[in-house]
């Protein structure tokens, strides 16, 4: 078995505005199973942070427990990065967010994590409006303690062993949206093409941004009658919509059908164009996206793609008010004002 | 496109870069890994059954597998695998392999057979069919076999004891030798019984520049394989104390660093053309200038001046190469003064020509351009159907191991000959074999980690030292820990990834973890469409794109050859063992089965 990747890169290898190759994103070699649906997950983030020039430093990677989160190894090795406790990725994300408002958060995390043991951190972490991106690794099913059913699997869907789950499923997505998030996608590991231009926008979102990514198992759940296989997702995945992320200072080349497309505007100064394929839905519209997520339910299909967007957010800096400074730069006279701020604001409650 | 073909035996053999550009084909990865355990007897024997001569070639080859590496390619400033003096190391540590050698049967097959020259090429083909019974009859001017081996080689590059041993094994096999027996006839040779001829006379006349003052210093002006030759039979024993050579191949090179070590304290090479152009080796050149030899470019010969029936020296044109549209070059003069170098000797060294003075015209064997016999490039046979030829002899000048090659195509067409086949339709296949590599899960047969050492260089003798004999070996070969080393830097390219397109589910594993973005699953599409549509742009046109069957997603596989690591992690991170590491023993088929 191999441990260490080669050195060498293709010689051939594009370099990006800020000078890195798409090699200087990546992290050690994976040691998940063969096949898993994380490893494209992990590939498809590199690819995006190579895409939008990130310069490592400026990002930080989250994680709390379970296959998915061991994957910020995978990426990413020059960025900062915290390995949490199970679950607790979003209130170790909440605390370096308030620290450092500048980084860019990119929490990872999987079905069990988020929708099992980390729920209760989960959707406070969405109520807040996080300015972060939060991944949900999605393969139905807890691989590393050998596949049980997860909160996220199915109801009706196969294990490999051959029983049927018999629970109704957490939709994470659904939930978000329940719960104030304002820019939420779903999408596949096998499908980068939709999947990189997601994180992409994502990372731009200035507010909580839920990605829940099917991932399937391969070792677990990647047999007949499981709704997280490669050919079950292949097979009923419907795009919503199609989408591009034009990055700030290039110009728009991409023409679409009028009616159809809805150009959003990110605060950076880069664009959200989207192409919609899914009848009767409109992304800016909440209850437009529930009754299709319900309708999709019904009928059996994964929407996939961009769901839901909502520019007119506020993150949580901005909803307490915080100093635009970062914190962990503010020094000890703005932090501690003395006796006289504090005679001051003493004598006005008097 | 269309799926790659991979039982085509020639897709996977062009994979193989070292070995497709080895003229004989000589199964490099394989040997290498042999090196790499210590198993010198069976890489040895695997390079003997190839190219005849290990201990010769480890030493002195051409090397054309080495600017074909793999390994020179996959970044900027990467060298190639020491494959030539990992060769040597084989013939160094080897234990005895007489025993493993065929040897000639006791009955005869009741065919004669002549060669005519001792070199490479004849002893190649009286080694592939010496034991198949055929009476073999070795002809050279010399009193030793070699050939060009012997007499253009200077023994501080090719030490004389592994000429003897090497040419000793194919002797030893029965062969009739015929020494100091300079074949002046070819009409009494075809006179003889003979039941086949094989010409391997090599490209024997050493090219004269006819300036003047050219025969006035004749006494001091030598033709560069003369006096090679000359000094490797001990004729001549010492040169003057300043010494030209002009030419700038690798006959220049042996020239002016046997002239060092002759007395010549100011040897001087002077090439017409610009440095970049030299035919030399690269290494040649080097090794020539750490012996203090300064080389002048740009310099055509004008005049030998000759004083008092006494040669001085030589004047020099200063030119500069121009190149038209299509390429072709002429030097033009700058406009300088002339130069003049002094010199007590100059070598002539600008090449070397064929010649048959001794094959009668009115025998029926056709003589075609520049005075060069009518041969079959595939079954090497004359327009008289039992002359065959070989080596430099049949195409003009080329190198050793091409010799080699040539001498297993014409003894297989002299098998083949004698038994009234048909040299073409009837020609073996090469042999191939594809064997997996697995050994259990993620576990391979052979050493998959790429290391990420330098190339690493050869120790040489102490200048001093090995400038004040002739005979002592410069190079002084690998020591066994350093040749494990720069055997572990060959990227196994033998070991192929094969993949089938049944058993794919399309995850992507391979597609992010191969290091140099060789995989891709897109659209197919022409050849041109695709190379710009992969993961990384495949611009190498030489290097072929693997292509499979459509999968179910309507997508192809693509791989790019051109800079695969065969690091098998596409197999090891392939959850349906859609990849797979298979090793691919490809090999040229000789006249009889040597090993």
């Amino acid at each position: 078995m191999s441990f260490i990747k080669p050195q060498f890169r293709h010689p051939a290898l594009p370099k990006n505005r800020v000078g890195y190759t798409k090699a200087d994103y990546e992290g050690a070699i994976s040691t998940l199973c063969a096949g898993c649906g994380h490893d494209s997950i992990t590939a498809a983030i590199v690819q995006a942070c190579f895409e939008i020039d990130l310069e490592p430093h400026k990002l930080a990677k989250i994680s709390g427990i379970g296959c998915s989160s061991k994957t910020p190894a995978y990426f990413l090795r020059n960025s900062h990065g915290f390995n949490s406790v199970h679950g607790r990725m979003p209130s170790v994300t909440t605390g370096a967010y308030l620290a450092n408002r500048d980084l860019i958060y990119l929490g990872i995390s999987g079905d069990g994590d988020t929708a099992s043991i980390g729920m209760g951190q989960f959707v406070h972490a969405v109520r807040r409006n996080l300015n972060m991106v939060y991944i949900v690794m999605n393969n139905g099913c807890y691989g590393l303690t050998k596949g049980q059913d997860s909160a996220t699997a199915d109801a009706g869907s196969i294990s490999k062993e051959g029983h049927t789950n018999q629970f109704r499923s957490i939709d994470l997505c659904s939930l978000s949206i329940e719960l104030g998030a304002t820019f939420v996608a779903r999408s596949f590991s096998g499908d980068k093409h939709q999947l990189v231009p997601l994180i992409k926008a994502a990372m731009a979102h200035p507010g909580f941004a839920f990605l829940d990514v099917i991932s399937p198992c391969v070792t677990f759940n990647n047999n007949k009658g499981s709704t997280k296989s490669y050919d079950y997702v292949r097979a009923h995945q419907e795009a919503t919509s199609e989408l591009d992320f034009v990055p700030e200072k290039e110009a728009i080349h991409i023409h679409y059908k009028e009616g159809k497309s809805v150009l959003a505007p990110l605060h950076d100064g880069s664009l959200l164009h989207l192409y919609k394929l899914a009848p009767g839905w409109d992304p800016t519209d909440r209850r437009s996206v529930i009754d299709m997520l319900q309708n999709a339910k019904v009928e059996g299909t994964i929407p996939t793609g961009m769901l839901y967007l909502d520019m007119n957010t506020r993150d949580l800096h901005d909803l307490i008010h915080t100093v635009p400074q970062p914190l962990n730069s503010l020094r000890e006279e703005a932090l501690c004002p003395g006796q006289a701020a504090l005679e001051e604001i003493n004598a006005s409650y008097r | 496109m269309k799926p790659t073909n991979i039982q085509n035996p020639e897709y996977f053999h062009k994979v193989v870069d070292c070995q497709y550009a080895c003229p004989a084909h000589t199964p490099v990865p394989e040997y290498i890994r042999l090196i790499a355990n210590g198993k010198y007897t069976e890489a040895y024997l695997i390079n003997w059954e190839s190219n005849v001569f290990p201990g010769i070639l480890g030493r002195t080859c051409d090397r054309p597998c080495e600017p074909a590496c793999r390994r020179g390619r996959i970044e900027q400033g990467e060298e190639p695998v020491a494959i030539c003096r990992l060769k040597r190391v084989a013939a160094d540590n080897k234990g005895p392999v007489k025993q493993y050698m065929p040897t000639a049967p006791a009955q005869g097959n009741g065919k004669k057979i002549a060669l005519i020259g001792g070199g490479p090429a004849s002893l190649t083909v009286a080694r592939d069919l010496a034991p198949l019974g055929y009476e073999i009859h070795l002809y050279d001017e010399w009193h030793k076999a070699g050939g060009m081996m012997r007499t253009q080689i200077p023994a501080f590059r090719l030490p004389e004891s592994v000429l003897d041993e090497e040419t000793g094994y194919i002797l030893s096999m029965g062969i009739h030798t015929h020494f100091n027996h300079y074949v002046s006839s070819m009409r009494e040779i075809l006179n003889k019984d003979y039941d086949a001829i094989f010409v391997g006379t090599g490209a024997p006349k050493g090219r004269d520049l006819n300036l003047p003052g050219r025969k006035e210093g004749a006494r001091n002006i030598h033709i560069g394989i003369e006096f090679l030759a000359n000094v490797a039979f001990e004729h001549v024993h010492s040169i003057g104390k300043k010494v030209i050579v002009l030419g700038g191949g690798n006959t220049a090179m042996d020239c002016c660093r046997t002239a060092r070590r002759l007395g010549g304290e100011q040897v001087t090479v002077v090439v017409r053309s610009p440095f970049s152009t030299m035919k030399a080796s690269p290494w040649e050149i080097a090794d020539a200038q750490r012996e203090d030899i300064p080389i002048y470019n740009n310099m055509p010969p004008k005049e030998f001046v000759v004083e008092n029936g006494k040669l001085r020296g030589v004047i020099f044109e200063k030119v500069r190469a121009e190149y038209d549209d299509k390429g072709r070059r002429t030097l033009v003069p700058t406009g300088e003064p002339d130069v003049f170098m002094e010199a007590d000797d100059v070598i002539i060294a600008v090449g070397q020509d064929n010649a048959f003075p001794w094959i009668e015209r009115d025998l029926g064997i056709a003589f075609g351009k520049w005075d060069l016999p009518v041969v079959d490039r595939i079954s090497f046979q004359s327009t008289m159907p039992k002359v065959f030829f070989g080596g430099d002899a049949a195409f003009g000048p080329e190198n050793i191991i091409t010799a080699v090659a040539h001498g297993h195509q014409a003894a297989i067409s002299i098998h083949l000959f004698c038994q009234g086949k048909d040299l073409l339709t009837d020609r073996p296949a090469p042999t191939t074999n594809l064997v997996r590599q697995k050994m259990g899960i993620h576990e391979w047969i052979y050493d998959n980690a790429v290391v990420s050492d330098d190339r690493y260089a050869v120790p040489h003798e102490e200048k001093k030292l090995a400038l004040s004999n002739r005979k002592v070996e410069v190079e002084l070969g690998f020591d066994t820990d350093t040749a494990f080393k720069e055997a572990q830097r060959c990227l196994n390219c033998d070991v192929q990834t094969v993949f089938y397109h049944s058993r794919c589910i399309e995850c992507d594993a391979c597609v992010d973890v191969c290091p140099t973005s060789c995989i891709t699953f897109t659209i197919n599409g022409d050849e041109d469409d695709l190379r710009m549509r992969l993961s990384a742009p495949a611009l190498n046109k030489s290097q072929d794109l693997y292509v499979s069957d459509t999968l179910p997603t309507g997508r192809v596989m693509v791989k790019d050859e051109d800079v695969c690591l065969h690091c098998g992690l596409c197999a090891e991170r392939c959850p349906t063992a859609a990849w797979d590491m298979q090793k691919y023993l490809y090999n040229v088929t000789k006249a009889v089965k040597i090993l």
